[in-house]
């Protein structure tokens, strides 16, 4: 405990010179001067979560704490923190600034990245809260060896993992950087060691928790925003539109389809991504584990839904707010850029600043302070999150059941999923850098692609089909993983936007493969499985009914733990 | 789980009865839900012009309320199962379970 105490301290002391240097940029005149409330409110944030953490550190002895909180939180608790996983800074910044830009085109995102909810709620949750304990390879690896499913899932769980961290951690820099006038690096740094004293100290508890204050502060800011908005138009949504087409240089365009999704194969490629790679986030997957039985899953599924609806439909309006209020604004746009592009280009700091400049405009200062300290906090928890998910395939899925073969005691396997998180945390810190001038937009795709291609067909096959055999889910997931990964290096995304091979060069024409990736993983697991008159896989098929068994009812299952 | 008793529970009928009720309401409700999403892909891809097409003499296009019912529409079938499922679920699971005993 004194460790942890002496840590907090030398955060805080480190964070003096962070305020000074921020400082000096104020007085530089690069920033406004309303960082002063970003940085007062973010360290306000950071001390009260790392006083849970210190919280959470004591009552986080055994391995079950440590990874699922013991079980104990609430379906209601855990539905809010699921919807905290999801509201990243990528989807309230991003997919605001989508709106801003074109109109109508993002809410076609936001309704690709709410529809994997439904689905988790009908087929995944129940059974992976009655089969696992800690991680879904626990799910997968039910019935079937131990070793090669721990692997492909640990692999599936790890390079998800690192494309969603290393996307998080350079937009985390460069929000930073903008918002709170630090160096990119150093803001890298600080999100790197703040992760790592939540997960190793804190566990799953402090997580959830982090996760549970930031989604409750991202929505009331959010739903602050939203109201000022209409309110400025009379509460009445046909006007906010009718501004919104006066002043954007698109006019009528904007309440229509326009080119995100002009191609059929492409739509419908992204779209099953986005919504059956919900059903394959370890990160998000984890989170069941920490309700107590499946009746507490499916209501954080519902709970999660319904906050994660709520705020797409928030951005929604924030993005045509900013369209009406900040486009119109010549305070935030670069006025050369204005005078040659018109004002919805010339937005300072790009359109995913939309959201920021729009709580400017509607709420002075201080709400603008409010918000940068949220988007700073909402990229802290959602690091965290996924920083426990990697660890934990690393120390409960290779380590404990793989090398040591389930023969290892609990202090052992936390301390080397201690361990395990202190490595990613570096290894994130070091990627955002390495990755700083990289076009990083595709990793959160690709993350979504590989979860959609390899976790979650073996997850599905393994909890309903009773043909599914230990090899034919171990060539068929890798098939998945590998083909995704081929086929977005493949794409014009990475091949000619980061290789900067020319336009048009690309061997894979669409932008993502999970149309074709799921297709070769499902195919590759069904037909290997039926090829497969192996002895263990008659043993992994005879295993099915048991499995099942529990699966529907949950005989057997974990149980809470007793805080 | 101990070997001998998932037999049993398998000729349980209220177990049949969960088993059946539960497939049917979940891959029913997946089913509806890729419909809708995918039927709302497959506008945008091929009608663009009909979901661009004005309510009224606003500006308001029908793609807006439709598209926001897509985001309702996610959260009223998670309703549904969940209403269902707590009415059904959890009284046989706690009958199969003391049955089992």
């Amino acid at each position: 405990m004194r460790r942890l105490v002496t840590l907090l301290a030398t955060v805080l002391l480190a964070a003096i010179p962070v305020i000074a240097r921020a400082a000096g940029a104020v007085e530089g005149g690069t920033q406004q001067a309303t960082n002063w409330h970003a940085i007062f409110m973010f360290v306000l944030f950071v001390c009260l979560t790392l006083g849970i953490t210190y919280w959470a550190a004591k009552r986080t002895k055994s391995a079950a704490q440590f990874y699922s909180a013991g079980g104990g939180i609430t379906g209601f608790q855990n539905g809010i923190a699921i919807a905290g996983d999801y509201m990243s800074a990528a989807s309230f910044l991003g997919i605001s600034g989508l709106v801003y830009l074109s109109g109508f085109d993002g809410l076609i995102y936001s309704v690709g990245f709410l529809v994997g909810w439904p689905i988790v709620t009908f087929l995944i949750a129940e059974p992976l809260r009655n089969l696992g304990k800690y991680t879904f390879a626990d799910v997968a690896s039910f019935r079937l060896g131990q070793t090669p499913i721990r692997v492909l899932a640990a692999c599936g769980s790890l390079v998800t993992v690192s494309f969603y961290l290393i996307a998080q951690m350079v937009g985390a820099g460069k929000l930073i950087q903008i918002l709170f006038g630090l160096d990119y690096w150093m803001a890298v740094v600080i999100v790197g060691v703040l992760m790592i004293i939540y997960v190793t100290f804190g566990g799953m508890l402090a997580t959830t928790w982090v996760q549970i204050i930031k989604a409750v502060l991202l929505l009331s800011g959010a739903t602050f925003m939203a109201l000022a908005v209409l309110w400025k138009f009379g509460f009445n949504p046909e006007a906010l539109f009718a501004k919104a087409v006066e002043v954007h240089p698109k006019h009528l365009a904007i309440m229509a389809p326009g080119t995100l999704v002009s191609n059929p194969i492409s739509a419908i490629s992204l779209g099953l991504a986005l919504i059956f790679g919900t059903a394959g986030l370890p990160h998000i997957l984890m989170r069941f584990f920490t309700v107590a039985d499946a009746k507490a899953a499916r209501k954080s599924v519902f709970v999660a839904t319904g906050f994660i609806g709520y705020f797409y439909i928030l951005t929604f309006i924030i993005g045509f707010g900013a369209i009406c209020l900040v486009s119109t604004n010549p305070q935030f746009l670069d006025s050369a850029i204005a005078a040659a592009k018109g004002p919805i280009a010339a937005i300072k700091g790009g359109s995913n600043m939309a959201a920021i400049h729009l709580a400017d405009a509607v709420g002075g200062d201080l709400f603008l302070g409010f918000i940068s300290a949220v988007a700073f906090a909402t990229i802290l928890a959602v690091v965290s999150g996924l920083a426990l998910a990697g660890a934990s395939a690393i120390s409960h899925d290779l380590y404990a059941n793989v090398f040591r073969r389930g023969r290892v005691n609990e202090l052992e396997e936390m301390r080397v999923s201690k361990i395990a998180t202190v490595l990613l945390g570096v290894l994130a810190i070091y990627l955002g850098i390495v990755f700083e001038k990289q076009n990083v937009a595709f990793m959160v795709g690709l993350a979504f692609c590989i979860a959609a291609s390899c976790n979650f067909p073996v997850l599905l096959l393994s909890i309903y089909w009773r043909g599914l055999t230990t090899r034919g889910a171990f060539i068929g997931g890798f098939l998945g993983l590998i083909s995704a990964v081929v086929m977005v290096v493949l794409s014009p995304a990475v091949w000619e936007v980061t290789l900067g091979n020319p336009k048009g060069s690309a061997p894979f024409p669409y932008e993502n493969p999970a149309l074709f990736s799921m297709a070769i993983a499902f195919i590759g697991i069904w037909l290997f499985s039926l090829l497969d008159h192996s002895a263990r896989g008659a043993e992994d098929q005879a295993g099915f009914d048991a499995q099942f068994v529990r699966c529907q009812t949950g005989i057997g299952a974990t149980k809470a733990s007793a805080h | 789980m101990a070997a001998q008793s998932y037999e049993s529970i398998q000729q349980n009928p209220k177990y049949r009865e969960l088993v059946r009720q539960r497939s049917v309401l979940g891959w029913t409700l997946a089913a509806i839900t890729l419909i809708i999403y995918f039927g709302f892909i497959l506008l945008i891809a091929y009608a663009p012009k009909f979901l661009g097409t004005p309510i009224g003499s606003g500006v308001m296009t029908i793609g807006i309320p439709v598209g926001l019912a897509v985001i309702v529409s996610a959260f009223v079938l998670v309703g549904i199962y969940v209403v269902r499922a707590n009415a059904t679920y959890d009284s046989l699971t706690r009958d199969i379970v003391e049955e089992s005993r």
